[in-house]
C-alpha cells in the first residue's frame, strides 16, 4: 500500500510517498531531507506532535504565558493535555525555557514557558 | 530638534533584524520606536512553532524567535529602544513625529527604516452581504484575544479563506474546545502552506470547502449562520448550490495589506494594487534614505525571510548614512 502525506517538519511541505508492507514502513520517497523519512515512519507508527498553547497567570506582568512541550507527544494525547494546560495558573515569574510542568501527563516531556514574564 | 543617524519604526521581526544589522554595519546612533509595551510585534501572539527553521536551523515558537533578537538588542550598546511610541507623521526631509505617554517628540533622521508590518483584510474588503452582528473577527485579532488576552471569542466557528493564520487559528480554536465547522476557500487549493493544511486541518478533521465562498452572514446581535455557495472558475456563484452553516463566529483569513500610510504621506510612491512601495530593489522606496522592510515592503510567507531581507535593509541604510556623511 502507498500512502501520501505532507511532511510538516519545515515550510517546504514535501509530499511524501510511503510504501507500507505489513503495517510497517518499507520505503519513503518524495522527501528532500532525512527529516522527512523520520517523520513518515513516526507518522505511520505513532503520530506525535509538539503541543503549543498558553496558560493563565495570576499577579504577573502578562495575563497569558505561551507554553510548549519540549518534545513531541502522541497525537492521541493532545486534547487531554489541553485539559491540563487550562487548569494551570502560573503565579511566579519565568524565563523563556523555564519548566512549567515536569514530566507532563507522565509522558516523559516537560511543559516549557516560551516567553519571559515578570 | 533631536537628530539621530537612523530611526527604525516598528520592532517586530523586521525592525529588530534591521536594527541589529545596521549596528553591525557600524551605525552607533540608532533609535528603535515601537508602539507596543514590548519588543517582538506579532511574533508574541504566534505561540505555534515553525519559526526559525531557516534562520536558526531549529523550530521555535514566535515568542522564542522574537527572544533571540530581543536579547541581542538589549545587550547591544548603540540601539536605543523607545516603547509605547507611536509615529504619527513622517516627512520627505526625514522628520518623524511620535507620541508616547505624556509627550510628543519631533526627531530628524539621516535615514529611516519603516518596519510597520501589515494589516489584515476585513469582511468589507471581500464584500460579503448580510447583517453586521458581533462575532466577525480577523484571524489575527482572534489570535491576540486567545493567546495574549486569554479570551475565547467563539464556540462554533467558520473560517473564511485558507491563509496560514486562518489555518493556525482553526487548530487553536479546536484545542480550546470550540468547534470549527468549516474552512471556506474560494480558490481550488489552499493559500496557506501545505504543512499547515496537514497539521492544523487534517489532524483535527476540519471540513474544508474549496471553490466555495460565503455569500451572506446572518445574525441580529451575534452571528447566527452563514450561507455558503459553490463558485465556478470565474468565482461566480453557481445557482442553487447554497447551503447553511450555523455558527456564532466568522474568522476572516483573506489576505494581508502592507501598512504604508506614513511613507505615502511623506511622498513615497505606493502601488495601489498591492499596497507596497513602488521599487525595483528590495527594501527601497522612491525617496532616498527612506527604506521599508518586512511585511510593510511586501507580504512574506515566513518570518525567517523577513529577518533575512530586513537585515539587508539595515546594511543598506548604513551604507546610505555613510554616503551622505
Amino acid at each position: 500500500m502507498i500512502k501520501r502525506l505532507t511532511c510538516i517538519e519545515c515550510p517546504k511541505s514535501c509530499l511524501l510517498s510511503i510504501k507500507i508492507e505489513n503495517t510497517r514502513v518499507a520505503k519513503v520517497s518524495g522527501n528532500e531531507c532525512p527529516k522527512g523519512e523520520k517523520y513518515a515512519i513516526q507518522e505511520i507508527e505513532n503520530p506525535m506532535r509538539i503541543l503549543t498553547s498558553a496558560v493563565l497567570t495570576e499577579g504577573l506582568s502578562l495575563k497569558m504565558v505561551p507554553v510548549r512541550t519540549d518534545k513531541p507527544i502522541p497525537k492521541s494525547k493532545i486534547m487531554e493535555a489541553m485539559g491540563q494546560i487550562k487548569k494551570i495558573r502560573l503565579k511566579s515569574p519565568v524565563k523563556s525555557g523555564s519548566i512549567i510542568a515536569e514530566n507532563f501527563l507522565s509522558l516523559g516531556v516537560n511543559l516549557l514557558s516560551t516567553r519571559r514574564v515578570s | 530638534m533631536v537628530e539621530r543617524e537612523l530611526v527604525i519604526v516598528g520592532a517586530g521581526p523586521a525592525g529588530m533584524a534591521a536594527a541589529i544589522s545596521a549596528r553591525e554595519s557600524g551605525i552607533t546612533d540608532i533609535l528603535l520606536l515601537e508602539r507596543d509595551q514590548c519588543l517582538g510585534g506579532i511574533l508574541n501572539q504566534c505561540v505555534h512553532t515553525g519559526f526559525g527553521i531557516e534562520y536558526f536551523k531549529e523550530a521555535l515558537t514566535g515568542p522564542e524567535y522574537a527572544d533571540r533578537f530581543i536579547e541581542k538588542i538589549k545587550e547591544t550598546p548603540g540601539i536605543d529602544v523607545s516603547l509605547r511610541s507611536f509615529v504619527v507623521r513622517l516627512t520627505r526631509e526625514k522628520v518623524l513625529t511620535y507620541i508616547k505617554p505624556g509627550t510628543m517628540e519631533d526627531i530628524k533622521a539621516k535615514a529611516v527604516i519603516m518596519a510597520t508590518g501589515c494589516r489584515e483584510k476585513t469582511r468589507e474588503m471581500v464584500r460579503i452581504a448580510g447583517t453586521r452582528p458581533a462575532g466577525i473577527f480577523s484571524a489575527g485579532l482572534a489570535q491576540k484575544l486567545i493567546n495574549i488576552e486569554g479570551l475565547l471569542p467563539g464556540r462554533e466557528v467558520v473560517v473564511v479563506g485558507s491563509g496560514d493564520i486562518g489555518l493556525i487559528m482553526a487548530r487553536r480554536f479546536t484545542l480550546e474546545g470550540a468547534r470549527v465547522k468549516a474552512v471556506i476557500e474560494i480558490q481550488g487549493k489552499s493559500r496557506g502552506l501545505a504543512r499547515n493544511m496537514a497539521q492544523c486541518i487534517e489532524d483535527f478533521d476540519i471540513p474544508v470547502y474549496f471553490n466555495h465562498k460565503i455569500s451572506r452572514i446572518y445574525g441580529r446581535d451575534r452571528v447566527e449562520k452563514v450561507i455558503v455557495v459553490k463558485v465556478d472558475e470565474n468565482f461566480n456563484e453557481i445557482p442553487s448550490s447554497g447551503f447553511e452553516i450555523g455558527c456564532d463566529t466568522v474568522l476572516m483569513s483573506v489576505g494581508l495589506i502592507p501598512e504604508n500610510e506614513l511613507i505615502e504621506a511623506a511622498g513615497v510612491e505606493i502601488d495601489r494594487k498591492t499596497g507596497s512601495p513602488v521599487s525595483k530593489e528590495v527594501n527601497k522606496t522612491s525617496l532616498p534614505g527612506i527604506f521599508c522592510c518586512g511585511n510593510s515592503f511586501k507580504i512574506y510567507d515566513l518570518a525567517d525571510w523577513v529577518s533575512k531581507d530586513a537585515a539587508l535593509a539595515g546594511k543598506m541604510a548604513a551604507d546610505y548614512i555613510r554616503g551622505v556623511k
